[in-house]
């Protein structure tokens, strides 16, 4: 075989070879999955005061209308800032790797508390936690409704429901 | 606070279909130049060869369209592209050898048989496997398993020593390696059992050099692995499924408890425990001199144990330089073991290191996808066991390359999907079933669970909080 021929039959091999690892690289580029998370500056000061949150219903008693997209939100505790977009099926809340929550709080029982929809209101029931659950300022015992803006504390975490 | 926005993949897998055409014409081109420049002509059977790729690939891509159409795009594609470089060069090795016999001399039929069977057990596992999750619930058996497989070559009648090491088990004219499959149940079995302890290991101890401690009856499963990978080294006289072993369990153990501790720890541990190995076991030492004083006359001479091998792979590659001899050119047979342990200098002689670096990017973004999947992933075990099975293959290629390039003392572990060896591509086949099968669980949109935990996001601890 000539030189010639060796020559670029060596170097086309390698240009094919950089060209499937490049073709990779631009799959992984338009191939991005997950979540995207942006920055949205101040909005974490408005969120320690839920008073300014706007409410759809805020002062007056909901209508038991369709329970539509709900936003659940840690206000205060380890976990502060993270909010889970509720759908139609309940919530476990505690510290097991089991629930749709984790907790990473010393003060909650592994599985604390429930949250789920009934006729289109969303109630709250204790699972038999330790420290027990708050809303307002008694215990929850039995499910009870759990509104829009009202705050149910487990531990060391403050949650609420947004509209 | 932030705004968490989720993105979800298609499920149309075009992207892999396409990857697939250069990924089979990198195997087939070099196994074409390999034949030109040996026979002058191509070879014979390169249709079977370009068929045997793409079939297989064509095959597990239709099924993951069926079974997994979330999977990642770009695992699949890599794989078959090493898969074709790595026939090409033992075809090479074996054309090169021109009849004369060599112990370690592979049959390039033979491994195309394996890349077929390794196939079946993937495509096996993909439509087995439905859920992941599913393995959570066998975590003491892989244990079992493991430890079994582990300790199959050390029984009588079946167990073959060769090259001085016990590790293969003989049935008919079939060797198996099990360590090779042993270590995807040990991944499993650590995932397994990492997803359920790490609060125990998590928990501090004291503090010291501003590294937190663990308590020391946490200790207990550390030690146990080391004394499992120790006993490994010294019955089967083998150096890489040790260090293999305890480099998974180190991985998964920091991945799962974040501590920086364990892996000073194990470090420490395995560091004294080659040390101590090296210094009594003359197997070992001898691995160790050849290392050191790989140009010594004295040691390149000594026979057994000499550093012929590593030396002749280090020849190899300074002979390909940077853009390499072109396939069919070089000289890779001459080096002991060039179609499996030392394929790597046999490769980088032939394409150059322009060429091999390309090779190790492939690597390094088959590791990377499996590491992305881990993240992707939504619940612990699978991130566990993601991780695991992409840190094996990762240390798996840094022991090779490292010990053909002289930067640790060569050991017997193969390159994953490259080297010849069939119970490695088996056991490389499933773990990519495993990573593909994680990685579709990754990617599907979270239809099922409807409140996905996601949104955990990480803020500074605040002033005055105090734990329990």
């Amino acid at each position: 075989m000539s030189e010639l021929v060796l020559t670029v039959l060596r170097l086309s091999f390698l240009v094919l070879i950089w060209l499937l690892v490049l073709s990779c690289l631009r799959t992984l580029r338009s191939d991005i999955y997950g979540t995207r998370v942006g920055a949205r500056a101040g909005s974490r000061r408005r969120l320690g005061r839920p008073s300014d949150a706007p409410l759809d219903d805020g002062g007056t008693s909901p209508a038991p209308q369709r329970s539509g997209p709900v936003t659940l939100v840690v206000l205060a505790g380890p976990l502060a800032g993270t909010t889970l977009n509720l759908h139609s099926s309940a919530v476990l809340i505690g510290r097991a790797p089991s629930c749709t929550l984790v907790l990473d709080d010393d003060y909650a029982s592994g599985r604390h508390a429930r949250i789920f929809p009934h006729d289109g209101r969303w109630f709250v029931e204790d699972l038999g936690s330790t420290n027990g659950s708050w809303l307002g300022d008694h215990r929850v015992g039995e499910p009870e409704p759990m509104d829009p803006g009202l705050q149910l504390k487990i531990g060391q975490t403050v949650i609420e429901l947004r509209k | 606070m932030a705004t968490i926005q989720a993105l979800t993949p298609s499920r149309s897998r075009w992207r892999e279909l396409a990857l697939l055409v250069p990924a089979v014409g990198v195997g087939v081109y070099a196994y074409l130049q390999v034949g030109l420049a040996t026979g002058g002509a191509p070879p014979s059977d390169l249709l079977m060869f370009a068929g045997l790729l793409a079939g297989v690939g064509l095959l597990v891509h239709l099924v993951l369209r069926w079974r997994a159409p979330y999977a990642d795009q770009v695992m699949l594609p890599i794989v078959i592209a090493l898969n074709g470089i790595g026939l090409a060069m033992i075809a090479r090795v074996h054309l090169g050898l021109q009849g004369r016999t060599r112990s370690w001399d592979v049959d390039p039929s033979r491994q195309m048989m394996w890349v077929v069977v390794g196939t079946v057990a993937a495509l096996v596992v993909l439509i087995a496997l439905r859920d992941h999750r599913t393995l959570r619930r066998y975590t003491w058996t892989a244990l079992i398993a493991g430890v079994g497989l582990l300790l199959l070559p050390m029984l009588p009648g079946i167990g073959r020593t060769i090259n001085g090491s016990r590790l293969w088990v003989g049935v008919g004219p079939f060797t198996l390696q099990p360590a090779e499959l042993a270590k995807i149940c040990f991944a499993v079995f650590f995932a397994g059992y990492l997803v359920t302890h790490r609060d125990t290991l998590t928990l501090a101890g004291r503090k010291v050099l501003g590294i937190s401690l663990p308590r020391p009856r946490d200790l207990g499963p550390i030690l146990l692995a080391w004394a499992v990978s120790v006993g490994v080294l010294l019955s089967q006289r083998e150096l890489g499924t040790s260090i293999l072993l305890f480099g998974l369990f180190i991985a998964m153990l920091y991945v799962a408890t974040e501590r920086l501790s364990w892996v000073v720890i194990g470090g420490l541990l395995s560091l004294g425990g080659v040390a101590l190995v090296a210094m009594n076991v003359g197997y070992v030492q001898a691995r160790f001199d050849v290392w050191l004083h790989a140009l010594d006359p004295e040691i390149y001479n000594r026979d057994p144990g000499g550093s012929g091998q590593i030396v002749s792979g280090l020849f190899g590659m300074a002979n390909g330089g940077l853009f390499g001899t072109g396939w069919g050119e070089g000289y890779p047979w001459l080096t002991y073991s060039a179609n499996a342990d030392m394929i790597m200098p046999s490769i980088a002689e032939e394409i150059g290191l322009v060429g091999i670096l390309a090779v190790l990017m492939l690597y390094v973004i088959l590791v990377l996808r499996g590491l992305r999947t881990a993240i992707g992933i939504r619940d612990g075990f699978g991130k566990l066991l993601a991780c695991g099975l992409a840190f094996t293959m990762a240390l798996q290629c840094f022991v090779v390359v490292g010990g053909a390039t002289r930067v640790i003392p060569l050991s017997g572990l193969t390159m994953p999907f490259l080297a010849a060896g069939g119970s490695s591509l088996l056991a490389n086949w499933i773990i990519l079933a495993l990573l593909l099968r994680l990685s579709d669980g990754a990617r599907r949109p979270g239809a099922s669970v409807e409140a996905t935990p996601v949104a955990v996001v990480s803020l500074p601890p605040r002033e005055g909080v105090a734990r329990a």
